[in-house]
């Protein structure tokens, strides 16, 4: 068995991975990334939206800044969020947006003059000015004050990846594809590596590094219906969980999309409903007026996703063999429009349904159901990216709780994290490299090869009736239909109880083919049981937190509880022949915030059940902030004075605008 | 449930893998009911987790999106993931690997490995002495010139233009529509200061730019509809006119 040896390891190759990776190659550090897949496949080519930086260019979002985008991401995570973490990240993302373009991403620029645009269902006509034709230009996205989302037409992950990808080859990056992370090589409370599986060979090798990252993605493949690539499993949170050590964060903080089509998952954008499309019941009637008479389909996206599975579970669903759905009706926009405006989501419905949306009646309306879309949860880090508990390991990305998220995260501060927590933990685990040797004996290593050996043998060996596919695709619905949108007690119960039974099924099987190489049923049959443990953190997280925070809706405890639950929830597998993971909570500490808890300024006022130290902290702020602002301060200061935070390298300095005084 | 009952459909399907002693190619077709909206992904998976465990494919994002799923579907390459069985009224797909590429097993074939090493050869990255800073203003861009830019960086690099293209046949070292296209993104790149004296080093020759036979098949494959002839042409004339 082979042992690699370099100086930093990246578990992942999505948009984190890859410039976490550059960061480390940089300082002189040997970096070796592995991959499941060739690095630009990853599931960061899956994004479209955008990317948000408050570079503020165009007329929508002139006058915005670090502020502003900080107070949106904190509000949009219902409080869940480190402030502190999310102060470094707005501080960072117009310097990630700089960076990218001169690294070839061909954003969407600022063209001068007048042009016509759709808010809230009106034609409007904006105006750019002439000194700012070229720079960066903006789209608007949920929960957001400016136009802060940048953007490369409808592709923008791609033309990310591709970009960051490049420089990654530029700079000799070692990039290993069909590569597989099975454990975490460890010792006294200290990561050296991975044991590492070929994808094409089959053979086991291991990597040893003096520091390593694991930027692996989401676990939106736990459940069924998902707008989530297919190797979206979570192994990533998975190994780092079979450490025993390493924590995983709020597992259970899952985010719903309403209108992916069924049923391949494919995101129908938000810009459908935003420009006018509505949603219709198997009686082909219009029944979101009925729930949110003032906003309609233009609730929110957690709102919408709750009223339409309400409605199918009122028997207004449409069956299909791929379970039931309701419609999205575009065609009322005109076919002019659609062929315009919503190219893309016309090429999806006439591809992979042989609809065209642009047709009048029936014929033309999509089947939608509200589907898992990201996981907020993640490997449980500091701010510097690193494990609270395991040293060396670091993690960024989906992967990763670090925690600028909290209960939910914005449209467009997803792939915004993965590059900026790439630049900022990059660079802290790149000093990890530089400041720690190896000092794993081989004998040790060796170990953790033989584990994994023994394991796959003894996988090929288990002589049982249970088909691995079987358990999956259980694990998936009981996910879907207890673990879903709407959550309560009973429910979350018998989820914990199902999948600890499908957990012990899972050695219950027999693998068919015997060969080491070139075994899809292998590779489910190591994968599934990690995949059941991350859906119990989901679950048993779920099971415990009783109150209502962003996408965890509980209908059994419909309000946010800022006074029992302002925490977030660790979980940790320290027995390793334990069925379910062990929680603890990390209190978030109210007196340190700069934006205490608040009213979201979405949904039912009177929803929170307060905590007195909310009012107290606000009173603080505000003093503080008055009496700097009589000394003639600027915000900048003020800021430093109310939650000072550090960056690496020189990201603190103060971002220019063309809008600067 | 819809009770209608759907076509009976046959995949059938080239199994080998290189890696074992006994494996010879062999086609094998699997039986199965159609549903609507079912596309070879659909029917793939199906098919390994109810007839067959060994099977093996690739699809990532399943979207049309990632470029992983290339194959030859009754006689043309195409994106299985974005391949409807509904469009196919003859009832029976063949499916085989795409060819230039290494062979992994079964349907999967290596377009990652081939991918790495256009990509190096034609230095697919910007190329650029300034050392910019992050903290100031960017560098402003024409928007027609950063939408063109956009037009030609849409390539996800799925390797269908390559198992499309005539010219690798003869030369298997021929850098392929991609790596053309892919010069042609950062010649239109005001990011990037090669000149087209650079490019020619890179290209030049029967491997690059004039090995081309112009035989359109890399275009009319080519799911994200790239301009791949109007583009090598146009490097051609440009290229030419240097020696
Ligand atoms: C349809 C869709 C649209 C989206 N649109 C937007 C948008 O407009 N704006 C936005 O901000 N966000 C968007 N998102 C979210 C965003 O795309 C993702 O959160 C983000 O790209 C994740 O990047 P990542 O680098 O963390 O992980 P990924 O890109 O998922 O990369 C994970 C990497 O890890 C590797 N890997 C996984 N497991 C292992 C293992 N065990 N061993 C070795 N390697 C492994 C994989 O091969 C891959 O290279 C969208 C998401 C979806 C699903
Ligand atoms: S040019 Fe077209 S066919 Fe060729 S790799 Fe790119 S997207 Fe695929
Ligand atoms: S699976 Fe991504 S293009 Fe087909």
């Amino acid at each position: 068995m082979k042992i690699n040896y370099c100086d930093a390891l990246v578990i992942g190759g999505g948009l984190a991975g890859l410039r976490a990776a550059v960061a480390a190659q940089k300082k002189g550090l040997s970096t070796v990334v592995l991959s499941l897949v060739p690095v630009k496949r990853s599931h960061s080519a899956a994004a479209q939206g955008g990317m948000q930086a408050s570079l503020g260019n165009s007329k929508m979002s002139d006058g915005d800044n670090e502020d502003l985008h900080f107070a949106d991401t904190v509000k949009g995570s219902d409080w869940g969020c480190d402030q502190e973490v999310a102060r470094m990240f707005v501080h960072t993302a117009p310097k990630a947006i700089r960076e990218l373009a001169s690294w070839g991403v061909p954003w969407t620029r600022v063209r001068a003059g007048t042009r016509e645009a759709v808010i809230n269902a009106k034609k409007t006509t904006i105006t750019e000015d002439e000194d700012r034709h070229g720079l960066i230009t903006s789209r608007d996205f949920g929960g957001t004050k400016k136009w802060r989302t940048c953007y490369t037409a409808d592709a923008t992950g791609h033309t990310m990846l591709f970009g960051v990808a490049n420089e990654a080859l530029r700079h000799d990056v070692d990039i290993r594809d069909r590569k597989e992370a099975l454990s975490i090589i460890h010792e006294d409370g200290r990561c050296y590596g991975a044991v590492v599986r070929d994808l094409i060979t089959g053979e086991l090798e291991a990597y040893v590094a003096k520091g390593t990252c694991i930027a692996t993605g989401g676990y939106g493949r736990v459940f069924k219906q998902t707008t989530n690539a297919v190797i979206c499993e979570g192994t990533g949170q998975a190994i780092a969980l079979e450490t025993g050590i390493a924590t995983l964060g709020n597992m259970e903080a899952v985010q719903f999309h309403p209108t992916p089509i069924v049923p391949s998952g494919i995101l129908l954008t938000e810009g459908c409903r935003g420009d006018g499309g509505i949603l219709r019941d198997v009686d082909g009637h219009r029944f979101m007026p009925d729930y949110e008479p003032e906003k309609k389909e233009l609730a929110s996206r957690d709102v919408v996703s709750r009223r339409m599975i309400e409605h199918i579970r009122n028997g207004k669903g449409v069956p299909s063999p791929y379970g039931y759905h309701v419609w999205l009706d575009i065609s009322i926009l005109g076919r002019e429009h659609i062929e315009k405006n919503l190219r893309d989501v016309q090429e999806i419905c006439q591809i992979f349904n042989g609809i065209d949306p642009a047709d009048e009646g029936p014929k033309g309306w999509a089947p939608v159901l509200p589907m898992q879309h990201y996981s907020m949860g993640g490997i449980r880090t500091k701010p510097t990216g690193e494990s609270q508990n395991l040293k060396g390991l670091f993690a960024c990305g989906e992967a990763a709780c670090w925690d600028m998220h909290g209960f939910n995260r914005l449209g467009g501060n997803s792939v915004s994290e993965t590059v900026v927590a790439g630049m900022i933990i990059g660079n802290y685990f790149a000093d990890f490299c530089l400041e720690n040797d190896v000092t794993i004996p081989t004998a040790t290593i060796q170990k953790f090869l033989d584990e994994q050996d023994k394991y796959l043998d003894e996988i090929l060996s288990y002589n049982g009736s249970e088909s691995i596919f079987k358990i999956k695709n259980r694990m998936k619905e009981l996910m879907d239909e207890k673990v879903g949108i709407f959550r309560d007690g009973p429910h979350l119960e018998e989820a914990v109880e199902e999948l600890k039974e499908l957990l012990v099924k899972t050695k219950q099987i027999t693998v068919k083919s015997k060969e080491r190489a070139g075994n899809p049923e292998l590779e489910e049959a190591y994968r599934v049981p990690k995949m059941l443990k991350v859906a119990l953190c989901v679950a048993k997280g779920a099971r415990d937190r009783t109150e209502s925070r962003g996408a965890h809706y509980r209908e059994d405890y419909l309000k946010r509880d800022d006074v029992n639950w302002l925490n977030r929830t660790l979980t940790s597998w320290p027995n390793s022949d334990a069925l379910e993971p062990e929680i603890t909570y990390e209190p978030l500490d109210i007196m340190k915030m700069e934006m205490p808890p608040a009213f979201r300024g979405y949904g039912a006022k009177g929803m929170i059940i307060e905590n007195e130290l909310s009012a107290k902290r606000q009173a603080q702020v505000d003093e503080i902030t008055e009496k700097m602002q009589a000394e003639g301060k600027d915000r900048h200061e003020i800021q430093d004075a109310l939650m000072p935070f550090e960056l690496p390298m020189n990201y603190k300095e103060r971002n220019e605008r063309a809008g600067d005084k | 449930m819809s009770a209608q009952k759907g076509r009976e459909i046959t995949i059938s399907v080239l199994k080998f893998n290189p890696r074992s002693k006994v494996s010879k190619p062999h086609f094998v077709d699997y039986k199965l009911e159609e549903t609507p909206g079912m596309t070879l992904f659909i029917a793939l998976n199906y098919i390994r987790e109810n007839f067959d465990p060994d099977l093996s494919f690739d699809f990532v994002c399943r979207a049309g999106i990632c470029g992983s799923c290339g194959m030859v579907v009754n006689g043309k390459p195409a994106l299985a993931c974005r391949t409807l069985i509904a469009n196919y009224p003859e009832e029976k797909l063949t499916l085989m690997p795409m060819p230039a590429f290494e062979l992994i097993k079964d349907l999967s074939v290596n377009t990652g490995k081939w991918m790495d090493k256009m990509s190096k050869r034609v230095e697919s990255w910007i190329h650029s002495n300034e050392e910019v800073d992050i903290s100031k203003m960017e560098e402003r861009v024409d928007p027609d010139i950063a939408d063109q830019t956009f037009e030609l960086d849409r390539c996800i690099e799925c390797g269908i233009c390559v198992a499309s293209c005539g010219t690798i046949l003869m030369r298997p070292d021929f850098v392929g529509p991609v790596g053309l296209n892919r010069i042609a993104r950062f010649e239109v790149d005001p990011h990037d200061n090669r000149t087209a004296e650079d490019f020619y080093e890179l290209i030049g020759d029967d491997n690059g730019i004039f090995g081309c036979m112009s035989l359109m098949a890399c275009e009319d494959h080519c799911p994200k509809h790239l301009p791949l002839q109007n583009k090598i042409a146009y490097l051609r004339r440009k290229l030419v006119s240097l020696r």
